[in-house]
């Protein structure tokens, strides 16, 4: 299997999808001509024209609501935000239209649109080039927020959120778009979403967490396994709506839960996961659920040192994980 | 010869890791710092990485061809004096991880662990999660009888689920469930762990008519059971030495009025008696030390608690780093400790820390005494009335001012010798104290 990083996850998704449906387009901000401002629709332009790869003026209410339409007629487009910070004008789009016309109709319309969008800081981008912005949407039904964290997760989970025929809020983190590399198959394959997926077997204590903070967890897997700490992690995969066997069964596991996201801590996904697990894992718990988050300030600080501080790596998830062990 | 690191250096921003193309160096070879050991190609440059110490190449951890984290370790290097990793640490240490049922049976692997840690902090142990009260009550297993492997004593999910699996589940109605646990604890309750000891127990006396019954609580119940627990842990040895303190008297009593003028405060025997034991202490670390159990610590700071009376209670306030302080600092902090004591102001940061424990017994007309040891230290001292003597002296007869210092010793810790040779330190400073001599500031 060819080794492939990321974002080439992301372009062979896109691609592979446009050859074997026509209905597949792609729209965005220099997504045509310059493929893309991180290279994500690269080739894309050449090989299937202007007329499916779509170089839109910056205006991400039209992007979305352009696309919601298309959707509606049976288009499967595939729109991209620049960065995940400036979806905020297509909110009202993507809430009080995407989200809610399958219910509206009673079933007579529906709207397979899939929006892309780059998140996560670390990069040094600081207030608009940062944020997570998955809570913001993680509590619509209609909705599902599928944010991958490997080469083969973003290629199959792409794919079936292009093929699902409800909207699908795709973010990829733009660090790890060159950052992770990973072994991804040539043929077509999708992967479910709303499925969480274990991502190391273990018996001491349970990460569950999601997107580029997964290997974070791993790296310091590794480094704890060295001093017989035996971590479980999960990687939710889809954020909402959440896989509850899955994080049930993983919380049961160990019965010792460390909760990761780099979004900020009060109201984010990690605390939905957390209600879930208080809701059905009482008698398994070993220990209370604790939480690693980003501090509750705003954004991403544009100071490097700050940055470190709000950001999350290995290190910090490692303490907390051996504090975890060490309960 | 100490073993160092050399890991892949941070080669520029974004660089996340480095490809060796080359070696420069073989194991064997000596190298200044700075020398270059290898050339590295990254995505953005091809460079040199520089030896961060100098000494002799012992291993080439990375291969030529092998990428590597900016951050991992590429070889080790044998340096002068003490490295940082030491020997054990690169070859495996998988203990731990070894299975853990040796050939023994049951009873023995659960003797070691019990023996390995004899006094730790078992706070938690009492805290049960809602995993472990629940497989507790499905497996019928008395918490009472589990070691805690968690922080602070508490029994995890893991050691419960550890004894499910061994099949060897301690229930409570079962008398001690092994024999290795049966000889230990005859017909005690098998429950109490060996601090236990220190519940006073209640022997059975009954009060009679016009006899006064005092509820024993707070402070009393406290004493109570640190002299219990002093008395029945640590084995203890006793000595005394009578001091001619002659000259002492003289320079204090030629000192104490314009004393106490100037600072407002008394200047106490006492105050010079604690200086001189700080001193010796200074000499005699061994008994400035703490048993531990597996090991003896000995203590840097030379915090001296006093013994301070005030109706029922007995505090044990700390003069902090006594061996800094002169005589009038010394007087000053005995001073203030005792005016806390006596308004019951004084705060637990008061009493923390203490090392060695000197006690004025001789305030109250004593002239000989056995103390009982402020656990954990080695040792007390007590400080005996001034009494004048008719002593012989270079074979003349004179009336001398003695005082005996009785030093009551952890036996464990500390042997008659060095005890003995600390005691003579105490009497030769003191009588080696006078006007001539000695400095109250």
């Amino acid at each position: 299997m060819p080794v492939i990083s990321y974002i080439q996850a992301v372009t062979q998704a896109l691609k592979e999808e446009m050859q074997r449906d026509e209905k597949v387009f792609v729209l965005g901000e220099d997504v045509g001509k310059r493929g893309g401002v991180f290279r994500a629709t690269d080739g894309l332009y050449d090989e299937f024209g202007e007329d499916r790869v779509l170089d839109t003026p910056l205006a991400e209410s039209a992007i979305a609501g352009v696309g919601i339409g298309a959707a509606m007629y049976g288009m499967r487009p595939v729109a991209e935000m620049q960065f995940a910070d400036f979806i905020m004008p297509a909110v009202n789009q993507i809430i009080s239209e995407a989200a809610k016309i399958r219910y509206r109709s009673n079933n007579d319309w529906q709207a397979p649109i899939t929006i892309r969008a780059p998140y996560g800081g670390g990069v040094h981008g600081a207030l608009y080039h940062s944020q997570s912005v998955e809570a913001v949407f993680a509590n619509q039904p209609g909705l599902k927020i599928v944010m991958p964290s490997t080469p083969y997760d973003v290629k199959g989970l792409l794919k079936a959120s292009i093929r699902d025929n409800d909207p699908v809020l795709f973010f990829e983190h733009k660090r790890a778009y060159r950052l992770i590399k990973g072994e991804v198959p040539e043929e077509d394959y999708t992967l479910p979403i709303g499925k969480a997926d274990v991502k190391r077997e273990g018996s001491d204590i349970t990460v569950i967490t999601y997107g580029l903070c997964v290997h974070f967890a791993l790296q310091a897997a590794e480094k704890l396994a060295e001093e017989g700490i035996d971590a479980h992690i999960l990687d939710l995969r889809t954020v909402y709506p959440l896989d509850k066997e899955g994080i049930i069964e993983a919380a049961s596991k160990t019965g010792k839960v460390l909760l990761v996201t780099e979004d900020n801590k009060e109201g984010g996904i990690i605390s939905e996961v957390s209600a879930i697990i208080s809701e059905n894992c009482l008698f398994d718990l070993d220990a209370p659920v604790q939480r690693l988050a980003g501090p509750d300030v705003p954004s991403m600080p544009y100071a490097p040192t700050m940055e470190k501080h709000f950001m999350m790596n290995p290190d910090k998830v490692e303490k907390a994980m051996r504090d975890l062990a060490e309960f | 010869m100490g073993l160092e690191k050399i890991n892949m250096p941070q080669l520029g921003e974004s660089v996340t890791e480095g490809t060796i193309s080359t070696w420069l160096v073989q194991p064997g070879d000596s190298v200044n710092k700075y020398d270059p050991i290898a050339e590295v190609m990254t995505d953005k440059v091809n460079a040199e990485v520089p030896s961060s110490f100098t000494g002799t190449i012992k291993e080439l951890v990375a291969q030529e061809g092998d990428t590597i984290e900016v951050g991992d370790l590429m070889c080790h290097i044998e340096v002068e004096g003490a490295g940082s990793v030491s020997e054990e640490e690169s070859a495996p240490q998988k203990e731990e991880k070894a299975p853990a049922e040796p050939s023994g049976g049951k009873a023995d692997a659960k003797e070691p662990k019990k023996e390995s840690k004899p006094k730790k902090d078992e706070g938690n142990k009492k805290r049960y999660s809602p995993a472990v009260m629940t497989l507790a009550q499905e497996h019928d297993i008395d918490l009472n009888q589990v070691d805690g492997s968690g922080r602070g004593g508490r029994i995890t999910r893991k050691d419960i689920e550890k004894i499910i699996e061994s099949g060897d589940i301690p229930t409570s109605d079962e008398a001690p469930a092994n024999e290795a646990e049966a000889q230990k604890q005859a017909p005690a309750a098998p429950s109490e762990a060996p601090a236990a000891p220190a519940q006073p127990s209640a022997p059975n006396v009954q009060a009679g008519e016009g006899d006064v019954e005092i509820p024993v609580t707070g402070v009393r119940k406290a004493i109570a059971s640190n002299m219990v627990k002093s008395t029945t842990e640590i084995p203890h040895a006793w000595m005394m030495v009578e001091v001619d303190v002659t000259n002492l008297v003289e320079l204090r009593n030629a000192k104490k009025n314009k004393f106490k003028q100037q600072e407002g405060y008394s200047l106490t025997y006492f105050a010079f008696f604690v200086k001189a034991v700080a001193q010796a202490l200074k000499e005699y670390p061994e008994l400035n030390s703490m048993w531990a159990g597996d090991k003896i610590i000995q203590k840097k700071a030379i915090n001296l608690n006093i013994a301070v009376a005030k109706d029922d209670q007995l505090f044990v306030p700390v003069i902090r780093d006594a061996d800094e302080k002169s005589i009038k600092g010394i007087a000053k902090d005995i001073t203030e400790l005792a005016g806390k004591a006596r308004q019951g102001k004084l705060t637990s940061k008061d009493m923390e820390g203490g090392t060695f424990t000197v006690n004025n017994t001789g305030s109250f007309g004593s002239v000989q005494s056995m103390g009982v040891i402020n656990h954990p230290q080695a040792a007390i001292l007590q400080v005996e009335s001034i009494v004048k003597k008719p002593v012989f002296q270079n074979g003349m007869f004179g009336a001398r001012d003695m005082v005996n210092l009785c030093l009551s010793l952890d036996h464990r810790v500390l042997d008659g010798l060095v005890a003995g040779n600390f005691l003579a330190r105490v009497k030769e400073i003191l009588e080696k104290m006078s006007e001539d001599h000695t400095s109250i500031y």
